[in-house]
């Protein structure tokens, strides 16, 4: 952990590192992101219309509730459970691949701090990328439940806005936020680790990699819990 | 010169390397010579610090690497060039990128100025056309020879080759054993080759140190391994028919 903060050799390769880990990390995962959250969205906004059936309840609150599951739990969780799959079997085989193939001793021969060249720019591209990602993906979500809502014929238009708009406390983006970071965290660092520590040949690849999306992704719903715990009880 | 004194390794109950001490001179090709498994990437590892001795010390011309830490073994380290049996070339650089990698980490060279080393580098191991080529778009021997130019880019003191003829042709590992010779010449390295290959052992041989069952059995030059007597050296050099008809 130490040698992971070490002052880097050259602060311009770190960010050169930086900047291709963000396209990687953010960019990369967009088309998924994009496409998870718009039917997440529309599968929320169909299912609460579906239990709303209530006179007493006005149609408006369907738009509440899909808007209120999106940010507050869908997008920073689900989300970064998806990401957890991609980008942390992509960077635990990455790391893995270059430890059995010598690559990380190449490294270190140079005199290059090897877990910090190779795992400092992934965590710090995850910490910048992945509030934005975040966002993009509450957006989509609530578009996906507005497209669902009126092209179903369940929720119209103009009560799903109203819905949205209703009670709105901006709170829920920053809790949502923190979640991000913190799960965004977990999942560069401990893909990494498990890559980095990689022992063996392609067989011990594929099991880091597998360990490393197990591990993240529980880790991500422990601290769901205990950050929901924490900070909304 | 490198001098390992008395150095053991294990890895949980296996004992690799049993108190080994030997000298590998300047300018000259030091062979770690050894079947499979004795121990010689092991030993090679230890002396460039990629694995911590158990016990012994390895001095590089005086200055005992094996108590640094490992900020104070980066000014060392920056010496050494080394060229590992696979290659190890970064999958997402291009050769020239490879070459140009440790120019870019440690110099403050202008891009030009590193595009022309590199470009030097790879002509030196002849080398042309494969400068923008990823390494899973170039054959083995090319590989081994992009190793050999990043390993040189920095002007290396100390060279250190693990099995550089693994897997290659028989007139690509001429070629790549002439290559290091005529390096350690012209950079005056103090070079370290590890290697099974008895062709490379006639042809670069000149400091030679046998390893058996994690043992040092036999340390001396190519022109006393015909009369070593040592029979554990015997039956390894001479197991092919080809240094049988050598020896007599």
């Amino acid at each position: 952990m130490g040698s992971l903060f070490m002052k880097p050799e050259k602060f311009s390769v770190y960010y050169k590192q930086v900047m291709h880990e963000l396209v990687r990390i953010g960019v990369g995962a967009l088309g998924i992101v994009a496409l998870t959250s718009v039917f997440m969205g529309a599968v929320i906004t169909i299912q609460s219309a579906y239990n709303l059936v209530n006179p007493m309840v006005p149609l408006y609150a369907v738009g509440i509730v899909a808007r209120d599951s999106i940010i507050l739990e869908f997008s920073p969780t689900i989300i970064m459970l998806i990401l957890a799959g991609k980008v942390g079997s992509s960077i635990a085989s990455e790391l893995g691949t270059m430890r059995v193939t010598e690559q990380i001793d190449a490294l270190e021969i140079m005199g290059i701090n090897s877990s910090g060249y190779l795992t400092l720019p992934k965590i710090v591209a995850g910490l910048i990328i992945t509030p934005f990602v975040i966002i993009l993906s509450m957006f989509l979500g609530i578009l996906g439940g507005w497209i669902a809502g009126d092209l179903s014929g369940t929720v119209p238009s103009a009560d799903y806005i109203q819905g949205i708009q209703d009670q709105f406390l901006p709170f829920n983006i920053v809790f949502a936020m923190i979640k991000a970071l913190v799960f965004a965290y977990i999942i560069t660092s401990v893909s990494a680790f498990h890559g980095y520590f990689t022992e063996g040949g392609a067989l011990e690849v594929g099991q880091s990699s597998t360990k490393a999306v197990v591990y993240s992704s529980t880790a991500i719903l422990v601290f769901d819990y205990i950050l929901t715990q924490l900070i909304l009880a | 010169m490198i001098e390992v004194e008395g150095i053991s390794k294990s890895f949980g109950t296996k004992q690799v390397l049993d108190n080994i001490s030997c000298r590998f001179e300047s300018g000259q090709v030091n062979l770690i010579i050894g079947q499979s498994g004795m121990g010689k990437t092991v030993l090679m590892k230890c002396t460039v610090g990629l694995f911590e001795v158990d016990k012994g010390c390895i001095r590089f011309d005086g200055r005992d690497f094996s108590s640094m830490d490992f900020r104070q073994r980066k000014p060392i380290r920056q010496e050494i060039g080394m060229v590992f049996q696979g290659g190890a070339l970064f999958d997402s650089l291009t050769v020239e990128e490879n070459v140009m990698f440790p120019l870019n980490m440690f110099t403050g060279m202008s891009l030009s100025e590193k595009r022309d080393r590199a470009d030097a580098c790879l002509k030196r191991v002849n080398l042309k056309d494969v400068h923008q080529r990823y390494p899973s778009e170039i054959s083995g021997g090319m590989k081994k020879r992009v190793a050999i130019a990043r390993a040189i880019s920095m002007n290396p003191r100390y060279l250190f080759c693990d099995e550089p003829n693994s897997g290659l042709d028989p007139k690509t590992s001429i070629l790549i054993d002439e290559l290091i010779r005529d390096i350690t010449q012209e950079f005056k390295t103090t070079t370290v080759v590890n290697t099974h290959d008895m062709n490379s052992l006639t042809e670069i041989g000149q400091h030679i140190v046998f390893i058996h069952g994690g043992r040092k059995w036999w340390e001396g030059s190519y022109s006393d391994i015909l009369q070593s007597g040592n029979a554990e050296l015997d039956d390894f050099v001479f197991a092919t028919k080809v240094m049988q008809r050598l020896k007599h």
